[in-house]
């Protein structure tokens, strides 16, 4: 059966025509050509495929596409600002080593994002626990943990304690200009 | 420390906004116009003949555009090193993996649909499922033209003289230790995409880690089609994990090109996590008996390791993981005398491939418990015992193996010094130790052990690379990257990596063996120092002086004692180029390492130099349930030198959870041939809930021949998990776990054992 539902996606006020038996991950990423939401199981076990649909964090490839009429749905293409600056939990997966083979990546900071909209400073079991959906073969968890740590600190509008950009930032930052030569011993 | 500027910085992962953003393509996402999707129909029996297969009704289901059979592939188009696998199987299948009938369609729902519709007779035949059962005399045959479930491979190797040493040994212990099936469990499941152009040359998307390998296995079905000539173009998508199960190509590889041949239309085949589960290789499952020695003051006099594999249906690279079992068999700690033997042996399960170790992990499994034993045995504390026993730079090893750095001993200082800061042991906690010998130098198991590297520069001062090697996440992007950027004085951000694509990138064997960071590192600094002589000669005739008073740093090149002489590399490299009879600066490497192939006798100097490390765990285990609590997790890995130690710390967090998941709870639930626990719910991962305090010290060597001192690391992480837990266990409550996974069911019964025992 066909039928047309009407919802928040990203902001954007979408209307589209739907079947009955469609996942929201086949509406995002095989109607609408939304590929940052990952199929890791179609089982609800691995949560490569999580969005938010108002305020939740869920497993799209087990939600209806049909139960999402009147409702906000937010995934990590929603994420980035149009400016092309990353979110804060973008920008800390990227800086603290969050990110390997990257294909939990959205789904994780997904859930993650869900998590701190609605306590920035939530401890860590309250992460694990957020997270505990959200598979990851590559990190063994250290470096997301630190990740989403660190972007609930900036989030909650505390500095963080870590560099936010290459650790060291002596030499590696600096630009041309400002190289003198005395400081070098090659 | 050197003073390099790029080099040991911690450099954010050059994809991760990319991945951040959800814009990185994996083989998910690749869409062609045309294109059909192919699926796959498995064997319903571990053993049977076929007798009848109708597909007619396949073929008449509206959309669909073709459907093979065993019967559509040609004679000669035999996968892996042993040749016993056809793509599709047409008399007989060997275990429910096997590949009877494929189809492509418009749709993967009419694909699947038509999958359904094929109707396959059996004549199911006696099969058998214990390697060791698959050896007796009247064991059915898994291949009877093969005459014998085992396979035909020379696993052997001998050195010194084992029974007179065992003699001369003031303590023995002996033991039998068993290792099961585990999977990569890679989030990104497999697939391909194969298209021909007009000409009937042949593209293959594929999420693969030995594109120069893939593409000449992909040449041999061409030739097998009738296509000998032919071109071969392999691109990868970005990869969503690796961990070794990419070193060989697999059937459904095979099938969508022939799928995409028969149709001229491009063919993706696309697996889901039930067939991730089902159709991918293991990690190679094992039995070991073990004998091990030493004398009064605790030196090791021998070794001792009889092994049986069960090999299952086909043949994959999982049947040669001996070879790399033979490194730690022979060469972790100085044992002067060793013997070891192990059979492959045929049998109707699942097959095994590479995954992240090579056998090394399984080996030292039964190494390092035995050491335990042995220390116990002798009176000697287990850290002193292996103490005694390091590896130093210099010797060298019964197989051959000559190790040049070696920081074994201030990796098993560094952990001692970390566990036992922590407060005293309570009631039900042990620690438990166990090192590691690995690669870190290359790994000569082909022809060629190489890779090459293209370089060019363009007029704003930026590099591409064009590299061999593949990044599957681990980082190699980061350390090609990081590397030419110290040598040519530019940032990381200045060096764009491109690894994906056999039409521009040149030839590598492939990545495994943790030889990327070391290998394909070494190329792209050979390409670098080539680029930078051009380069600075060039500078030097500019400022009139000679190349070596020039400095090289932070995109300026300047005269060392003369300051007021410098320039931007960008302006310098517009300058060459513009000149008459201009320059573009363009450099290209094939680095080849001078390690040994194996000889007959297995020995030789298989790698250029070796990685060490030592894992250090405190447990809790709970007496009433059986549960092991991890507390406190130290991996202390001498890497010759951390290119970036943010990556390398999350190789070895990835390498530790993933070895605590072999150790602990992951396991490819097999009965009677047929997997009982395909999915995510059923094989147990750890998550975030289960994450465990890890510590990685890092110990840098300075290796001599590593690009900038570095050795690799991608594997060692989760070698030596297992044994370090089970010693941890037994310091614990006592009592030894000798079968992998340790469960909780396990340890409660060896405790309920002990205490009737008592």
């Amino acid at each position: 059966m066909t039928k047309t539902i009407s919802f928040i996606l990203n902001g954007d006020e979408i209307s589209c025509d739907i079947q009955d038996h469609w996942t929201l991950l086949h509406l995002l990423r095989e109607e609408l050509g939304l590929i940052g939401t990952k199929e890791g199981c179609g089982n609800g076990e691995c949560g490569a495929c999580t969005v938010i649909v108002d305020q939740l964090a869920v497993n799209s490839c087990l939600y209806l596409a049909a139960d999402i009429q009147g409702k906000q749905v937010q995934t990590i293409e929603g994420l980035a600002v149009h400016t092309g600056s990353l979110h804060p939990i973008q920008q800390s997966f990227v800086d603290n080593g969050g990110i390997q083979c990257g294909f939990c990546t959205p789904g994780m900071i997904m859930s993650a994002k869900a998590l701190l909209d609605k306590d920035p400073e939530a401890d860590q079991e309250a992460v694990k626990h957020a997270l505990a959906g959200n598979i990851c073969r590559c990190t063994g968890y250290v470096q997301i943990l630190d990740s989403v740590a660190a972007a609930g600190r900036q989030m909650a509008g505390k500095k963080t304690d870590k560099a936010a950009g290459y650790g060291d930032p002596g030499p590696v930052t600096r630009q041309p200009g400002d190289q003198t030569a005395g400081e070098v011993t090659p | 420390m050197k003073d390099y500027t790029v080099v040991g910085q911690r450099v954010p992962k050059l994809d991760a906004a990319q991945k951040a953003m959800g814009r990185a393509e994996y083989i998910q996402d690749v869409r062609l116009p045309g294109m059909l999707y192919g699926k796959i129909l498995y064997s319903s029996h571990a053993h049977a003949k076929i007798t009848a297969m109708d597909i007619s009704r396949a073929l008449a289901l509206p959309g669909v555009h073709a459907v093979l059979t065993g019967k559509d592939i040609p004679s000669k188009m035999r996968m892996g090193f042993y040749k016993d696998n056809p793509p599709l199987k047409a008399a007989k299948v060997c275990c429910f993996r096997d590949e009877i009938a494929a189809v492509a369609a418009v749709s993967e729902e009419v694909a699947k649909k038509a999958v359904r519709l094929i109707e396959v007779e059996y004549e199911p035949l006696p099969a058998v499922f214990d390697p060791e059962a698959a050896m007796e005399k009247d064991a059915p045959l898994v291949h009877e033209a093969h005459k014998s479930n085992v396979l035909k491979l020379p696993w052997k190797l001998h050195y010194g003289d084992v029974d007179a040493a065992e003699k001369a040994s003031a303590f023995v212990v002996e033991d039998r230790f068993t290792t099961t099936w585990v999977t990569h469990c890679c989030l990104s499941t497999s697939g391909a995409v194969a298209l021909f152009d007009a000409s009937d040359n042949l593209t293959v998307y594929s999420n693969t880690q030995i594109p120069s390998l893939a593409q000449k296995d992909f040449q041999e079905t061409l030739g097998a089609m009738g296509l000998k000539g032919k071109r071969v173009r392999v691109i990868k998508p970005v990869i969503g994990g690796g961990f070794g199960s990419k070193l060989d190509t697999y059937a459904y590889e095979h099938i969508a090109i022939l799928l995409a041949h028969k149709c001229r239309k491009p063919v993706k085949i696309l697996f889901d996590r039930k067939e991730e589960f089902e159709a991918t290789s293991t990690r190679q499952p094992t039995v070991i008996y073990i004998r091990q020695g030493c004398d009064e003051e605790g030196h090791l006099t021998f070794r001792d390791i009889r092994m049986v594999l069960d090999n299952g249906g086909r043949t994959s690279w999982g049947a040669t993981t001996p070879s790399v079992m033979m490194m730690p068999i022979t060469s972790l700690y100085r044992v002067p005398n060793v013997r070891y033997d192990a059979k492959c042996v045929y049998t109707n399960n699942t097959y095994a491939q590479a995954m992240r170790g090579y056998g090394n992990p399984q080996a030292t499994f039964a190494i390092e418990s035995c050491m335990d034993m042995l220390a116990q045995k002798a009176g000697i504390d287990p850290v002193t015992f292996r103490r005694i026993n390091r590896n130093e730079p210099g010797d060298e090893t019964p197989q051959g193996f000559k190790i040049t750095s070696c920081g074994l001993g201030q990796c098993i200082d560094a952990v001692e010094k970390e566990l036992t800061a922590d407060s005293p042991l309570a009631d039900g906690e042990g620690i438990g130790y166990a090192s590691l010998i690995h690669v870190g130098g290359g790994a000569r198991i082909y022809k060629s052990d190489g890779c090459g590297a293209i370089l060019k520069m363009d007029d704003f001062g930026k590099v591409d690379i064009f590299t061999g090697g593949t990044d599957m996440g681990q980082g190699l992007d980061n350390m090609i990257a990081q590397i030419v950027a110290e040598e040519l004085g530019l940032l990381a951000e200045d060096i764009n990596v491109v690894h994906s694509d056999t039409d521009v990138c040149p030839w590598d064997v492939g990545a495994h063996a943790s030889r990327s960071t070391f290998v394909a590192g070494n190329a792209a600094l050979g390409a670098a120092k080539k680029a930078r002589q051009t380069l600075l000669a060039f500078a030097a005739t500019l400022f009139e002086t000679a190349p070596e008073d020039l400095v090289m740093k932070n995109r300026m090149v300047w005269v060392k004692n003369d300051p007021e002489k410098s320039m931007p590399v960008d302006k310098l490299l517009r300058k060459a180029h513009f000149s008459p009879g201009g320059t573009m600066l363009m450099a290209d490497y094939f680095y080849d390492p001078p390690n040994e192939n194996m000889g007959k006798d297995f020995r030789c100097n298989l790698s250029v130099t070796y990685s060490f490390g030592v894992h250090g765990v405190r447990v809790h285990v709970d007496r009433e349930t059986g549960k092991v609590q991890v507390k406190n997790y130290v991996a202390a890995h001498d890497v010759g030198r951390a290119i970036n130690p943010m990556l390398l710390e999350g190789q070895v967090y990835g390498g530790v959870i993933m070895g605590l998941g072999y150790a602990l709870s992951e396991e490819v639930m097999i009965k009677d041939g047929q997997i009982k626990n395909p999915n995510f719910r059923d094989y147990k991962l750890f998550t975030a809930k289960d994450a465990v305090p890890i510590t990685a010290p890092v110990i840098e060597t300075d290796d001599p021949d590593g690009p900038f001192g570095a050795k690799g690391i991608g594997e060692p992480g989760c070698v030596p998990t297992a044994p370090a837990v089970a010693n941890a266990i037994c310091n614990a409550v006592g009592v030894r776990i000798k079968d992998l996974p340790i469960t909780p069911e396990k340890v409660l019964a060896a405790i309920q054992a002990q205490s009737k025992g008592s």
